[in-house]
């Protein structure tokens, strides 16, 4: 019960920050709407995939990587409360031990949702479409959600340990670059070379693309079935590594953030 | 708070603490009978903030046991948390938001419903001052007005125990005196309090009981007269001016004093403890007319918790080295 109550006093606290902090603004708003024009205008016509429209292919893997980048809060807020000495306040405070973490996990579903909506609107401009059911597309939503929000658990380890905000970003687009592009995101799986096909579809951003784009139902008629298990069950192989990443990843945050201050 | 307040007393016995090669603390012992107000005084690095840290549950000492209000701070490290206040010695405040959203937020974690977190902050930001300011991300306030909101986040609760690492370090003279006003009022009350300090005017002007740490052990403990009485003697304080006056006179001085010195290079002002005041006074001036040093100002005084502090630990407390 306490855990609930202090986790929403803390992610409260952070939803009151998005409004205040212009660059937390700037990263929900902007750089989607970047992303989907750069990739429709510049490669919308220059890559083809089969039988397809590439911007619409092109969404579900904007989407995926937006929400996996969004994580990154999770780790920059938690290093800069560590910075500004707040986490050792809330450590002297009779407060649960994981609730500073697990608010700030609830607090960056929000930046992430507004970040998915502002992307499907820029999305719409340019004439993706959701071409499936309106379930379908709920459920594809709720997914995006639910992985980034088990994955900043592990953006979480990252922001305990390490000095300063600074360093997350750093150390974090090491880990997110390769991890999001050696994928199906911006292009189909089948045309990546020699070992990194295996790596991108069994990547849990590639199942969690592929199941969004099922879900949108924008993946072009006549795509071949794809024939890695994990992306033939897409939903299931995602909900399974988000699952596996909070069980791993929560305890391991709230024993660093028990320790944090001791440093 | 809810907590039985029968016992808000705070004690510590043998606290050792090491980081690496450094020993912070090195068996400090500590008590601080309840309802009263115990200053611990040291130089920089001296373990305060250490002390402070074991205490409030931060930090684990490596050995030692330590009790706040009756909890034992290592066994129920969450109970303490329940019952203690803390001012970090650097303020931890969200800048983004509110002085009113702060307290609103920490009252909360307190467990005190939102409301309640809420007034009770308003009225500390009132008696703080702070009121024209409740409405403003804290990023536009100053420092000093940071630090106040700081220490009324260790009060939202009212908690029966008080800890406060240095908490009007960075203060102007008047919000000096209104915190002190406000500790008072709370001690009153009944509230225990452990402060840290460089300033010894305000262990003089606050504590019941002072404790002077150095190398993370307790060098000397008594009350403010106690501790002046055991400096004993008059001191000679002399201004001068002019080249190497300042060495000259460091050497008539010492000749005799009967402990360390103090000199203040760029203001000429050196201060010398002495047995026989008169004495000293005409043996000093007579020197220094026949070397031709220029005086400024010579003069007797009796002993202040400045000067216990410099014969206690051979150094001076840096906040009266760089004021
Ligand atoms: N986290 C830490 N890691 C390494 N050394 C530390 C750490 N915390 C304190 N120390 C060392 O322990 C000693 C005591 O530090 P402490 O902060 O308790 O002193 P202090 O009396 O509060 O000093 P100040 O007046 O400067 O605040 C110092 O030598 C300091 O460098
Ligand atoms: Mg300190």
């Amino acid at each position: 019960m306490n855990l609930l109550r202090d986790s929403a006093t803390i992610a409260r606290r952070n939803v009151i920050r998005i409004r205040r902090v212009p660059d937390v603004m700037a990263f929900v708003v902007v750089q989607p709407i970047m992303f989907v024009l750069l990739f429709a205008y510049v490669f919308g016509g220059s890559i083809d995939i089969p039988g397809g429209n590439y911007r619409e292919f092109l969404m579900a893997g904007i989407f995926s990587q937006t929400v996996v980048f969004g994580a990154t809060f999770t780790g920059a807020g938690l290093a800069e409360d560590m910075q500004k000495g707040l986490i050792n306040r809330f450590r002297s405070l009779p407060m649960s031990r994981s609730a500073v973490v697990a608010g700030r996990t609830v607090s960056d579903v929000v930046y992430n949702a507004l970040s998915i909506i502002v992307m499907s609107l820029a999305g719409l401009a340019v004439g993706w479409r959701i071409r499936g059911s309106f379930l379908d597309a709920v459920v594809a939503f709720a997914l995006l959600l639910f992985f980034a929000y088990s994955f900043s658990w592990v953006m979480a380890c990252i922001g305990l340990l390490v000095p300063t905000p600074e360093v997350v970003n750093n150390a974090t687009f090491v880990v997110l670059f390769p991890l999001t592009f050696i994928a199906n995101t911006f292009v189909p799986s089948d045309n990546l070379p020699g070992v990194l096909k295996p790596i991108a579809e069994w990547n849990p951003v590639s199942t969690l693309t592929q199941a969004v784009r099922e879900g949108f139902g924008n993946l072009p008629v006549g795509t071949p079935e794809p024939t890695a298990w994990p992306l033939q069950n897409a939903t299931l192989y995602t909900l399974v590594w988000a699952a596996i990443l909070i069980v791993v990843f929560a305890p391991i945050a709230t024993r660093l953030y028990q320790r944090a201050g001791a440093r | 708070m809810t907590s039985s307040p029968s016992d808000t007393s705070v004690s510590a016995r043998g606290l050792i603490k090491t980081y690496g090669e450094v020993t912070a603390l090195a068996g400090l012992d500590l008590d601080v009978p309840g309802g009263t107000v115990l200053g611990l005084l040291g130089p920089n690095g001296a373990g305060k903030t250490t002390a402070v840290s074991i205490l409030t549950t931060l930090v684990r000492p490596d050995s030692g046991s330590a009790h706040v209000a009756g909890v034992d701070v290592m066994a129920d490290p969450r109970g303490v948390r329940s019952r203690i206040g803390l001012s970090g010695q650097y303020a931890a405040v969200d800048e983004h938001l509110t002085a009113t959203e702060n307290l609103e937020m920490i009252g909360c974690l307190y467990g005190m419903p939102r409301r309640e977190a809420r007034r009770r902050g308003l009225d500390l930001l009132e008696q703080f001052r702070l009121m024209e300011a409740s409405d403003r991300p804290l990023k536009t306030f100053s420092g000093g007005m940071r630090r106040r909101i700081d220490l009324a986040g260790a009060l939202v609760a009212d908690p029966p125990v008080l800890f406060l690492d240095e908490p009007t370090t960075g203060l102007d003279p008047r919000s000096r005196g209104e915190l002190w006003d406000a500790i008072r009022e709370r001690v009153k009350g009944g509230t225990t309090v452990l402060l840290t300090t460089q300033y010894l005017e305000e262990a003089d002007q606050l504590a019941d009981e002072i404790v002077v740490i150095d190398h993370g052990r307790s060098i000397a403990k008594g009350t403010a007269e106690q501790l002046k009485r055991r400096v004993g003697g008059e001191h000679l304080d002399v201004h001068v001016s002019g080249d190497g006056a300042v060495a000259t006179t460091e050497s008539i001085l010492a000749a005799v004093a009967t402990g360390p010195l103090r000199i203040h290079h760029d203001d000429g002002e050196l201060s010398a403890p002495v047995s026989n005041g008169v004495e000293a006074l005409s043996t000093v001036l007579r020197e220094l007319e026949s070397r031709q040093v220029t005086i400024v100002d010579i003069g007797l005084r009796r002993p202040t918790l400045d000067d216990v502090f410099m014969e206690l630990t051979g150094h001076e407390a840096e906040a009266e080295v760089s004021s």
